[in-house]
């Protein structure tokens, strides 16, 4: 029996480099119910970060009672994490799901039935197109529907409305990944696999505390790393992350930058392969475009320039550098550290350069994972709920737009593809301005996780624009809305979805969703037939009924695109494992890494995107672009760095970071509602290093006010592993609280969420809103009665280096309720796996 | 070679107007967080093509004749406001910036006939700045003109 909040990526399985990671199933029942009891097992995947481990449902009774890893999921091999056992499925019955259509009256929100609530929105909407046209109309939706509900969602908005105003919050989380593969490889679409950890030499990790977001990929390092000829870790992290320490603990390097230099450093990490002669110069030659133009780029970032801009050592730069430089295989992870960053989409970028100049892609153990932050976040981008057009298409490209209107049997005209667009930050602009007055808001709590909260709520709170809020729960955004419909969530509704290295899982449905609740796809595909949106023939514009005919309409129109999935079926999802695309007759069994023959979708007839300036955003033309030639060669693009755009100033000192902790999932909707999960995790805290809480007499467990220009929270203090300088929060922390005997009623409550200190500020490229660098000031308030409420097992233990607090001791993150962990006698045979056909040969 | 001094100069006096027009544009709408930020940086961009082409200025000296009529041409002193208001002021920061271009690429010939390497230089490199400086303003107009035109309040 295994405490998984304790022990939080599971016992051991190591092995050697070149062999396949061995299986482990992780499972986890409701207290009381025993193996026995369950009645059915039910096929899905886990919605609680963006790994995708194929898993099980346990269902008896009606009701979901536990989970089960499928060891023969090739993204899992059947373990789990924290969130996937815990959290899962206690959020379903918790007492408070929305389980009847709400509406507005007097001010507040009542009950009501589904005709009223849909009749407010379509005669709202009716209204809107009459008076103003479709581009009155605004979608933000979510990184965890399913594909089914995007691609509908994408088809109303983009062939039934004509409105460009679609996006979801993948904006926050996953935009730099796809814009970063637009810009290298011409087209999103992740180029490695996971299977690129057992054959590599070396794993950069960038901004990204993988122990925490992904536990079961980092339980796969981990493998590893304590097994034979393991790879040595660099961390790219201002934190001391679990990652850090294991960088130090395999001879590898620990980089700290100031918040908002990333660049800065992948400049200077360039400028030394170019220095030190690493760069694969025929490789580079014949499969790359830009390399002079990036040499001149990165020429004045020597290490010593590094080591003074971004307060590293310029020696551990040359170490990093020469880590990169010298080792055969090197697998590049990024995340959030660098997305939600100054210059995001440059610094990103900058992991392709380094990769490309190499010639390191393409083969096991020489992967790219731009890492996604949600379970779904994949499907948004290829089915164009997030405004790009279905398939990997390009906007500007009109044969591109000819084949949606084709597969729509609409106007050309009617899709929008005039401009880029509109991403998140715009639509919420339109939206205070009142030039959007209807904006629908699926799945996500932008009222706690976007940027500068106070004005989201103002904006969501107004009578400029009419809200509808559809989810689980009445979160701090659906509190806000004109009407709220209540949704059938995962485990009770059927669909797929695509994880962060394309493998397509079915997630079928186990249960009934309680009350009135619908399936997302159900109510836009109610609001599809009350507008009566047609095609040219005077037919239903939208010609599915259920999640399979949706699938296979997918499906259809990615045909001759890079995200193919015409080889894909809801039968063939079936099987044992999910399936990563592209899976069609050239690949029958789906691809595991992208760009083995080193030919990327460049090509201007064939690519998603012309480009764009990293530093402004600016497009490049469709001429620019053809005179160029890239046929099938990839971009080697740089930028200069420039300082972030709020700096420390005398009244705010310190730089603002924010981020995850493990324990929870974005704004808790579904972990807050797990006792196992909310107990390790309960309440917000702040991490300040040792230095800057002396400073100013804190000591841990003291309660602290933490002001940016824009507002301010009071939370206690974790005199933690953050770098001196640097403030650390974590953004799950909205007003919502359990019921206090599940852990519920803290004092801070009303004052503690991280977005009230951000600044609404975007990338140019990716237009992803900047997290990780705004000024902040720290003053202590009065002392604490205890510790920080702060999880002890991840990167916000207690400082590592000195003793821990007497008076206030923090109290060790244990107690989950018990799992079972087995080791399989046999590991099954994994489709694809590199290392099945080598095994023991390297 | 007067009339090349006269261009140097409007090179130079070209890029500071459009660098405080550019400047005006931000702060009139700093509440549009990218049209803030980014109107900044390209405003340090054409004060660095003014930095770079100081010497040249200092090694030319003054235009001894008589200047062209209406030879420079007014920023943007004062913003509009909403969103027609920006796309407007947009339009202007192009015209302002394509005087500076087109300026750039004269310089650019009179230092090959000159055969001033220097002056080829700072034009060429200029002038690409200039082309993303236009690149963007285009960019930003074309998604912001559906909404100001159709159905901003």
């Amino acid at each position: 029996m295994t405490d998984r909040i304790a022990d939080i990526h599971g016992p051991r399985t190591p092995h050697a480099k070149g062999t396949v990671w061995p299986a482990r199933i992780d499972q986890y029942l409701d207290p009381g119910v025993e193996e026995t009891d369950v009645e059915r097992w039910v096929q899905s995947a886990c919605l609680l970060c963006s790994n995708g481990c194929g898993m099980d449902i346990a269902v008896r009774d009606g009701r979901m009672v536990g989970v089960r890893g499928r060891a023969t999921d090739v993204v899992n091999h059947g373990r789990l994490g924290p969130k996937g056992l815990y959290g899962s499925t206690r959020w379903a019955h918790a007492g408070d799901r929305l389980t009847r259509p709400l509406v507005r009256e007097d001010g507040r929100l009542v009950e009501t039935d589904w005709e009223t609530a849909m009749g407010r929105i379509v005669a709202t909407s009716r209204a809107l197109l009459e008076e103003k046209g479709p581009l009155s109309h605004g979608f933000y939706t979510s990184g965890q529907l399913f594909l089914e509900e995007y691609y509908t969602l994408a088809v109303i908005g983009k062939a039934g409305l004509g409105t460009p105003h679609m996006d979801g919050n993948t904006r926050l989380c996953t935009a730099t990944s796809a814009a970063a593969f637009k810009e290298s490889f011409g087209a999103d679409g992740q180029p490695g696999s996971y299977t690129d950890i057992e054959h590599c030499d070396a794993i950069f990790l960038y901004g990204h505390n993988m122990p925490e977001t992904q536990t079961v990929l980092w339980a796969r390092i981990l493998d590893r790393t304590r097994g034979e000829d393991p790879p040595r870790i660099v961390c790219v992290d201002p934190r001391r992350t679990l990652v850090a320490l294991e960088a130090e603990r395999t001879g590898g390097v620990h980089l700290a930058p100031r918040v908002g230099t990333n660049l800065a450093l992948m400049n200077g990490l360039t400028r030394e392969l170019f220095a030190n002669g690493w760069v694969d110069d025929d490789w580079v030659a014949a499969h790359t475009l830009g390399v002079d133009d990036l040499r001149s780029t990165v020429e004045e970032w020597a290490p010593d320039k590094v080591a003074e801009v971004c307060g590293v050592d310029a020696d551990d730069v040359r170490r990093a550098a020469r880590i990169f430089g010298e080792s055969t295989d090197v697998l590049s992870t990024v995340l959030q550290g660098f997305y939600q960053s100054h210059q995001a989409t440059a610094a990103s970028v900058a992991v392709h350069n380094l990769h490309l100049l190499r010639g390191m892609i393409g083969r096991p153990g020489a992967g790219i994972l731009q890492m996604n932050g949600q379970p779904t976040a994949q499907n948004n981008r290829e089915c164009g709920a997030d405004g790009d057009l279905p398939g990997f298409r390009n906007w500007d490209n009109p044969a591109h737009v000819h084949q949606l209107a084709d597969a729509w049997d609409v106007d050309t005209m009617t899709i929008p593809h005039w401009a880029p667009p509109t991403h998140a930050m715009q639509i919420f602009s339109y939206a205070e301005a009142g030039s959007i007055g209807l904006l629908w808001i699926s799945a996500t709590n932008p009222a706690v996780s976007m940027p500068e909260s106070a004005r989201i709520r103002r904006i969501l709170g107004g009578d400029q624009c009419f809200v509808v809020v559809q989810d689980l729960f009445l979160t701090e955004t659906a509190e806000l809305a004109d009407v709220v419909l209540p949704a059938a969530g995962w485990g009770e509704k059927t669909g797929c979805f695509t994880n962060v290295n394309r493998t397509v899982h079915l997630s079928e449905k186990a249960v009934d969703p309680p009350g009135e609740a619908r399936s997302d796809l159900d109510i836009f595909l109610m609001y599809a037939d009350a507008m009566g949106f047609t095609n040219r023939s005077g037919q239903p514009l939208i010609g599915w009924r259920t999640p399979e005919e949706a699938f296979d309409a997918w499906a259809a129109v990615t045909a001759g695109r890079p995200v193919d999935y015409t080889g894909l079926s809801y039968d063939r999802l079936r099987g044992p494992t999910g399936i990563p695309w592209p899976v069609n007759a050239e690949h029958p069994d789906g691809t595991d890494r992208l760009y083995a023959d080193g030919v990327f979708p460049t090509d201007t007839d064939y690519c998603e995107t012309f480009g764009h300036d990293l530093a402004t955003g600016g497009t490049v033309t469709e001429t620019e672009h053809r005179a160029m030639n890239p046929a099938g060669r990839a971009f080697l693009k740089g930028a200069a760095y420039t300082p972030a755009h709020e700096e420390p100033s005398e009244d705010f000192p310190l730089l603002y970071t924010t981020g995850r902790t493990v324990y929870h999932f974005h704004t808790r909707t579904k972990t807050g509602r797990s006792e196992d999960l909310n107990r390790a995790a309960p309440d917000a805290w702040v991490e300040l290093s040792a230095g800057d809480a002396a400073e100013r007499g804190i000591e841990e467990g003291d309660w602290v006010r933490v002001a940016s220009p824009r507002g301010a929270i009071e939370v206690r203090a974790r005199v933690g592993n953050v770098m001196e300088g640097a403030v650390f929060a974590p953004f799950h922390y909205g007003h919502w609280e359990p019921p206090a005997d599940l852990g519920g009623g803290h004092p801070d409550a009303e004052h503690r969420l991280a977005n009230e200190l951000t600044m609404t500020v975007w990338d140019p490229v990716s237009k992803q809103p900047v997290f990780k660098t705004a000024a902040c000031q720290v003053t202590r308030v009065r002392a604490g009665d205890g510790p920080a409420p702060a999880p002890t097992t991840t990167a916000s233990a207690p400082d590592t280096d000195r003793p821990a607090s007497r008076r206030r001791p923090p109290r060790p993150t244990e107690g989950g309720a018990p799992t079972t962990t087995t080791v399989p006698d046999r590991t099954p045979d994994y489709p694809l796996d590199p290392a099945r056909s080598s095994e023991g040969s390297r | 070679m007067p009339h090349l001094t006269t261009y140097v100069g409007l090179a130079d006096h070209s890029e500071r107007t459009l660098a405080e027009s550019f400047r005006s544009v931000a702060d009139g709408h700093a509440h549009v967080a990218d049209v803030f930020h980014t109107c900044r940086m390209l405003a340090e961009w054409s004060e660095a093509n003014r930095a770079a082409l100081a010497p040249i200025v200092e090694r030319y000296g003054e235009a001894d004749v008589e200047e062209p009529e209406r030879l420079h041409a007014a920023g943007l002193a004062r913003t509009r406001d909403g969103e027609v208001g920006l796309l407007r002021d947009l339009q202007d920061l192009h015209v302002l910036a394509s005087l500076v271009q087109t300026t750039w690429t004269v310089v650019g010939q009179g230092a090959q006939g000159l055969r001033d390497k220097e002056l080829l230089a700072v034009a060429e490199h200029a002038n690409e700045q200039t082309s993303r400086q236009l690149t963007w303003l285009n960019t930003r107009m074309k998604s912001a003109a559906p909404q100001a035109l159709i159905v901003a309040p």
